[in-house]
């Protein structure tokens, strides 16, 4: 009987819950998918889709991009053991680089569609919302046309009708020209439809305004042209397609819209851009701050913004910040190069390098170590933090040891390891900044990272991370494309002027006349302004000057300290500059610091680029699946 | 603990029904090797550098096997039996593409069993006679470069360079030589007497030889023609 009871039990819940028509029994409408119409229903819902899409851009060095991604090139070391491949290898891979996120186009795609389609957006939203569907589509279009060349351009949602035949899904490659035409017109289309930010005393802003718009117009338009006028340079790096590569003669057309995109940014037509100038006594910290500073910022123009406390932060500070007093028992990682910092001009607009010895080879003594770096561009101490520098108010402790009387250094090899001195007992011999070589987390090349590191408290702590935005596009850049263009021009005096307010920023206050602006003028006042700002590489790749650059022969240190302005300098190698104490009590030298150049043990590879990573590899699986994409030249 | 042998015997009865010989392939047993020649003569590559591709058919997406010539032009492979295509990709090597028309230059292959493969391709110069020897603290070099294509085809001389190493892998760049002389291809006065010198380099632990080539750098192709890797005792 108990049997027949539970029985009756089981069938009356059964036909209690399971008493759903037949035919709507699998037809639920599944509560975790909204339906386009209803993903469009309000601007604030087509918003919450469009941010989703705003995340996945792709930067090159970028602060959720891992500390990885500002380091390399000759311009910085790695001190994080497990990042010494970065010094080690010789060769880039070819596929490096490389991006193929057509899954991202398509969801952008079908972004445009349906915002397009919606039938409750108004007009004025939904005019905004697609304009800026179409600046992320055309930026990401030209972030991978730096890296792949010309791709297929695909502006539809592409759907598999499932016959067996996907022939009509494969796109040939598009010209290179065709792609940088693409983002340059898709911009001018586009700007007028964008709002223009008001800077004064607004936060700086991720979304997509009509400066950003005149910003990527101008700087897809200065690659295009540079890819036009220097492709010479490398003539193996073409297609005959023209994929890769774009003839010489549209050189001046690209560069004249460059010139004008960037213009009317600079004449205020975009809105009240300008240079960050609030701390007019402190240079170097005005420069330093121009990248925390969120509020009324009117150099940055496009930014990859984080938010504390809302899971979008990131650990940038927490992966750099000066290891001696750090909030983690980590950092330092990011180290600049000797080499970057050599290249630091001298107020008067000489190069100079650092006063470490004297004509006959002795080292030069200082009694402040900061008086090696004294007298040069406002922004080396914006950028790196060097020995002698403060950051959060704490000085930093980088020396590498004592040399005594006779000549002998006492060093340790660990953070602030103990020694005893002739005459002293057990006084610490290195610094708590390092360096040591081969310790990581110590500044190894003697420098610190400045740009970006987030003084706030907490920011280096696992914990709250930081939230400092990245500048994806800022006013100085657009001032420096639009001096390039110019001299690319034959106006040598316009790029003069658009140059002297740069440089007049860093202190440079002796102004560039016309005749001073030479190419080399021009790659360098990038390489200072801009340096890991992700720029580096696409640089060197549009000049055609990376495989010069990184030719695979070890960087001496005679050519370290030799043709410091020159554009086609070797820098395959980062090297250090260590610090040392004189320890020689009652002499009037105890005590003062002198300087090492020094190559470290990690670095034992020489870079070297390959004329086949010009344009990163197309994967094999691509190939297979689509016989219409041409292969890349050299690989 | 009691051995329960029929457990035993079950597991080893399975493992003799299941792992079967003939439930696997073979491993490719085909050896196919040879090397580049232009009439008869071996073409010096740098190592790692030269790239050439193979495609087997037949079994549904193709992609390319990535392959690369060594030191002196040899490749080895190891392959199961089979219709393939061998490519030289665009830009790869010291020669004159064959391919037209944007193809690059490709071969069919047959695979039955081990043979002997080599390609003849037409480099652009050829090092005639290359003499390293060393003295008095230095390795010198005499050789000619006889230039092979001519007419529209022909492409200049960048440079030559004489390139010393610790091991024989030698080669242009940091990883490859210890020590380099370069002359440009436009301070050559004779072709058929160039000379080159180049300081042997001291090494921490002695060692009583070094590893010397000569390499031409062809203007606008990336891939340099060597001479073969001398061993030079000092």
């Amino acid at each position: 009987m108990k049997k027949f009871l539970s029985i009756i039990a089981v069938a009356t819940m059964v036909s209690a819950t399971g008493c759903i028509k037949d035919k709507d029994f699998l037809n639920q409408k599944p509560p975790a998918i909204l339906t386009p119409d209803e993903a469009f229903r309000t601007p604030a819902d087509a918003f919450s889709v469009l941010s989703n899409l705003y995340v996945r851009q792709l930067d090159f060095s970028s602060l959720d991009n891992g500390w990885e991604s500002f380091v390399g090139f000759g311009e910085s070391f790695p001190s994080n053991a497990g990042s010494a491949w970065i010094v080690r290898d010789s060769e880039w891979g070819y596929g490096d680089w490389g991006n193929w996120d057509y899954g991202y186009i398509r969801e952008m795609n079908l972004f445009l569609k349906r915002c397009e389609e919606s039938k409750t957006l108004e007009t004025k939203d939904k005019t905004q919302l697609l304009a800026e569907g179409r600046l992320l589509r055309a930026n990401f279009y030209f972030e991978l046309t730096k890296r792949m060349g010309g791709v297929p351009l695909i502006l539809e949602p592409l759907r598999y009708d499932f016959s067996g035949d996907p022939t009509y899904l494969q796109y040939p490659r598009s010209k290179e020209s065709e792609m940088y035409d693409f983002v340059i017109s898709e911009m001018e289309a586009i700007k007028d439809q964008l709002p223009v930010r008001a800077i004064t005393a607004n936060p700086v802003t991720g979304r997509a305004t009509k400066g950003a718009a005149l910003a990527i117009q101008a700087r897809a338009a200065l690659y295009a042209g540079s890819i036009a006028k220097y492709g010479a340079k490398a003539p193996e790096v073409t297609l005959p397609g023209g994929e890769i590569g774009i003839p010489v003669n549209l050189a001046n057309g690209y560069y004249t819209k460059a010139l004008a995109a960037a213009e009317a940014i600079i004449n205020g037509q975009a809105g009240e851009y300008g240079l960050y100038k609030k701390n007019t006594t402190n240079l170097s910290e005005n420069f330093a701050s121009m990248f925390l500073d969120k509020s009324g910022n009117p150099e940055a123009i496009w930014v990859e913004d984080y938010k504390l406390k809302s899971g979008r932060v990131h650990g940038y500070t927490l992966s750099n910040q000066p290891r001696y007093g750090s909030e983690e028992e980590e950092g330092g990682r990011i180290n600049p190069s000797l080499n970057l910092v050599e290249a630091f001009e001298m107020l008067d607009n000489s190069f100079a390098p650092l006063a470490v010895k004297d004509g006959g080879g002795n080292p030069i003594l200082y009694t402040n170590p900061l008086q090696l770096f004294e007298g040069r561009d406002a922004r080396l101490h914006g950028t790196i933090i060097t020995p002698g520098s403060t950051f959060k108010g704490r000085p930093v402790d980088i020396w590498a040891g004592y040399r005594l009387a006779n000549g002998t250094i006492v060093t340790s090899d660990q953070r602030g390891g103990i020694k005893d001195l002739p005459g002293r007992e057990k006084v610490p011999v290195v610094g708590l900044d390092g360096p040591i070589d081969g310790l990581e987390f110590v500044a190894q090349s003697g420098f610190y990272i400045r740009k970006y590191l987030d003084p706030a408290a907490g920011a280096g702590s696992r914990g709250t991370q930081s939230e400092v935005a990245f500048m994806r596009y800022r006013f100085a850049e657009v001032l420096l494309n639009a001096a390039e263009a110019a001299f690319e021009l034959g106006q040598p005096d316009v790029a003069a002027g658009y140059l002297n307010q740069v440089r007049a920023r860093a202190g440079l206050t002796t102004a560039l006349v016309g005749a001073n602006v030479t190419f080399d003028r021009i790659v360098h006042e990038r390489r200072i302004e801009l340096a890991f700002e992700g720029h580096t590489l696409f640089d060197m790749k549009r000049w055609r000057l990376a495989h010069t650059k990184w030719d695979g022969t070890p960087l001496s240190e005679a050519e370290l300290i030799s043709n410091l302005g020159s554009a086609t300098r070797r820098n395959t190698q980062p090297w250090a500059l260590w610090p040392y104490k004189v320890y020689n009590p009652g002499s009037p030298d105890d005590g003062k610091w002198y300087f090492q150049r020094k190559l470290l043990s990690w670095v034992t590879g020489a870079r070297r680029f390959r004329m086949g990573n010009y344009y990163s590899n197309i994967g094999t699986g691509i190939l297979a699946n689509n016989p219409k994409i041409v292969r890349q030249p050299n690989q | 603990m009691k051995i329960r042998f029929q457990y035993i015997i079950a597991l080893a009865i399975g493992t003799l029904l299941f792992a079967c010989k003939k439930d696997n392939y073979d491993p490719p047993g085909s050896r196919v090797s040879g090397k580049v020649l232009y009439k008869g003569e071996p073409i010096g590559l740098k190592f790692n550098d030269v790239t050439f591709e193979l495609f087997q058919y037949g079994f549904g997406k193709v992609g390319a096997l990535g392959q690369v010539f060594d030191q002196e032009g040899n490749f080895n492979l190891l392959l199961f039996n089979g219709d393939y295509k061998l490519v030289i990709p665009n830009g790869q090597g010291p020669w004159l593409p064959k391919g037209t028309g944007g193809k690059p230059d490709s071969l069919d292959l047959r695979v039955n069993g081990a043979g002997e493969l080599n390609l003849e391709v037409t480099p652009y110069y050829m090092i005639r006679t290359p003499q390293l020897a060393a003295a008095n603290g230095k390795i010198n070099a005499t050789f000619k470069v006889e230039q092979v294509v001519t007419g529209v085809d022909a492409r200049a001389i960048e440079n030559v360079a004489l390139y010393v190493n610790k091991t024989s892998y030698v080669g242009q760049g940091g990883d490859f030589n210890d020590g380099e002389t370069v002359l440009a291809g436009g301070a050559i006065v004779d072709l058929n007497n160039i000379a080159l010198s180049v300081n042997v380099p001291t090494y921490p632990t002695t060692q009583n030889y070094v590893y010397a080539r000569v390499g031409l750098k062809i203007a606008g192709l990336e891939d340099r023609i060597y001479s073969p890797v001398v061993k030079i005792n000092l």
